[in-house]
């Protein structure tokens, strides 16, 4: 037996494909992208050596705007953070702790999670649709005329009707989550405190959110470096338009890459968007391992 | 519910009831919408059921909006990146839970990174690399991409189920004569299916919805996958949105019908990606 698994051209064998794979297509790109973000290049003639300059562009630039987009990705990160979780953690909560219908309302609560962006961004384009869609159809029904707006191309609500369907979209996955995280509370621990007279929110207060902080943890660094690399729905409603007020990093990315040509700078977009995703994670690690 | 007065619990149910219209909603919509024609969904009943159930936009989506291609298209696609996608995770998961060798453990994290890694980083070189060996407009295009990035999640299903598989199986096994091979393919293997389903739909999810690597390493309509094909049809039905309505709920159907019969494991594959994340 030990014989048989003791054989290093088996092991190898079955693990060289995968890690072809997973070296060829994750590993090994994330460092040319590092390498390519120190040079001009327009992806077919020759590169050329810029240094840091690329980065410093990124950060200085306004014709570019990354900045902009960065703060966006920031502003749609906080707001995650403050209306996504504490909405999907109360329904966790509720949930969890067994109601009538309890896995009806999980299922239809998860679902916009498993519906392609593509396909949610194409119904809140008809929702904001100027003369049809029903935002404007219903003010109108209800006399609010002025109220109505070119919602995803106006410079001042573009941002706020982009941020609605992506906060919207993926409530039900932190809820998910933190659901599973307590339903893994021991029914001994709700019952001995049910023993003890606690109530129901002190029952939540020192049993369960205790026992669920490292899924905390991951839906916030979830929230946060999902907001940072955010694309989809963006790139369906507005692509970052009108004049920017919607870039976020990504989009600004396959811009620079795809209409400007300047491969250079997009990869610079991207290792800064690795950057930034790590840098979050390290940073609510130490967050949370601090409050420990 | 005990200890929790009756208008709290009211209220409760009225917050839960409300939150799952909220999300009910766009699919009613998207349903109803499919089946009408403009003067309904843009003034006579936009909200309500269609009054004359116009069929014919699901026709006109298939036909001219070429979803029947884009819908074929995604569904090859994403069944070679499930079969790569679990030949290779097993393979590998074998190698990480059953074979004796050093760093096993420092391997495995390895593969871990995968989870954090956005696929947006790796946009530019292996664009680059696709461009150079001649695979942009190919299937391969998003077969390769899709499948690296669906290892990493793979590899963590596989190992919890692979480690609880008894050892015992494998001596068995190895006294009635099989080799390493053996064991793999006859006593594990076939064991493995609860993983390889929760693998099966989670890949499955991914590739169907992904949006980036599609929309840029395919540009030829006959190669077009679903989320791209459903932007060209909407260009190219402004105006009529019986069409696009007919389009979205053609490309959502296989999700919420997996969905329907599959929830609990749909939501554990989710978990368990979360876990390690």
């Amino acid at each position: 037996m030990n014989k048989l698994y003791n054989n290093r051209l088996r092991t190898l064998l079955m693990l060289l494909p995968a890690l072809i794979l997973f070296c060829g297509v994750l590993i090994a790109p994330i460092l040319t992208s590092v390498y390519f973000s120190a040079f001009d290049w327009n992806g077919i003639g020759a590169r050329t050596f810029v240094g840091f300059s690329n980065y410093k562009e990124l950060f200085t630039s306004d014709s570019i705007g990354f900045l902009k987009a960065l703060g966006n990705a920031l502003l749609l990160a906080a707001l995650s953070v403050a209306i996504q979780i504490p909405l999907a953690l109360g329904m966790a909560l509720v949930l969890g702790k067994g109601i009538k219908g309890e896995r009806l309302f999980l299922a239809i609560f998860f679902m916009p999670v498993l519906i392609s962006s593509v396909v949610i961004g194409q119904l809140w384009v008809k929702v904001y649709n100027p003369e049809y869609g029903i935002l404007n159809v219903l003010l109108r029904a209800v006399g609010l005329e002025n109220w109505t707006r070119i919602w995803l191309g106006d410079v001042n609500t573009a941002l706020g009707a982009v941020l609605v369907p992506m906060l919207w979209q993926y409530v039900g996955y932190h809820m998910l989550l933190l659901y599973a995280g307590v339903k893994a509370v021991p029914t001994e621990l709700r019952e001995a405190a049910i023993v003890d007279g606690a109530s129901d929110a002190q029952i939540n207060r020192y049993i369960v959110l205790p026992y669920i902080r490292p899924i905390l943890r991951t839906s916030v660094i979830f929230a946060i470096t999902g907001s940072l690399k955010s694309f989809d729905l963006i790139y369906v409603l507005t692509n970052g338009g009108p004049f920017h007020t919607t870039e976020v990093p990504s989009t600004l990315m396959i811009n620079m890459l795809f209409l400007r040509n300047r491969y250079g700078m997009g990869s610079a977009i991207a290792v800064m968007m690795i950057v930034l995703c790590f840098g979050f994670a390290l940073l609510i690690h130490a967050v949370f391992r601090e409050e420990d | 519910m005990r200890n929790t007065g009756k208008p709290v619990r009211v209220l409760i149910y009225i917050g839960l009831v409300a939150w799952a219209l909220i999300n009910l909603f766009p699919i009613y919509w998207m349903f109803t919408f499919s089946l009408k024609d403009n003067a309904e969904i843009f003034g006579e009943n936009v909200a309500g059921l269609p009054q004359h159930w116009l069929w014919s936009n699901y026709a006109t989506a298939l036909k001219s909006g070429k979803m029947g291609l884009y819908f074929l298209n995604s569904g090859i696609v994403a069944v070679a990146t499930i079969l790569i996608t679990l030949a290779l995770a097993l393979l590998a998961t074998f190698a990480l839970t059953r074979m004796v060798w050093k760093r096993q453990h420092a391997v495995n994290r390895f593969f871990m990174l995968g989870l954090t890694i956005p696929i947006h980083a790796s946009i530019v070189p292996v664009y680059v690399t696709l461009s150079r060996l001649h695979l942009l407009n190919t299937y391969w295009a998003l077969i390769i991409p899709y499948a690296a990035f669906s290892l990493s999640m793979a590899i963590l299903v596989c190992t919890g189920f692979m480690n609880k598989i008894p050892r015992e199986m494998d001596e068995s096994a190895c006294i009635d004569g099989c080799g390493t091979w053996g064991i793999f393919f006859r006593i594990i293997v076939p064991l493995m299916r609860p993983a390889v389903a929760t693998v099966g739909i989670y890949t499955f999810l991914q590739c169907w919805n992904e949006l980036m690597f599609a929309n840029v390493f395919i540009s030829r309509t006959a190669l077009k996958t679903l989320p791209v094909g459903i932007q060209a049809l909407s260009g190219q039905y402004t105006t009529a949105w019986g069409p696009i309505g007919a389009a979205l709920v053609l490309s959502t159907f296989p999700t919420l019908f997996i969905y329907f019969f599959l929830s609990k494991k749909i939501q554990e594959s989710f978990i368990a990606g979360a876990v390690k994340g």
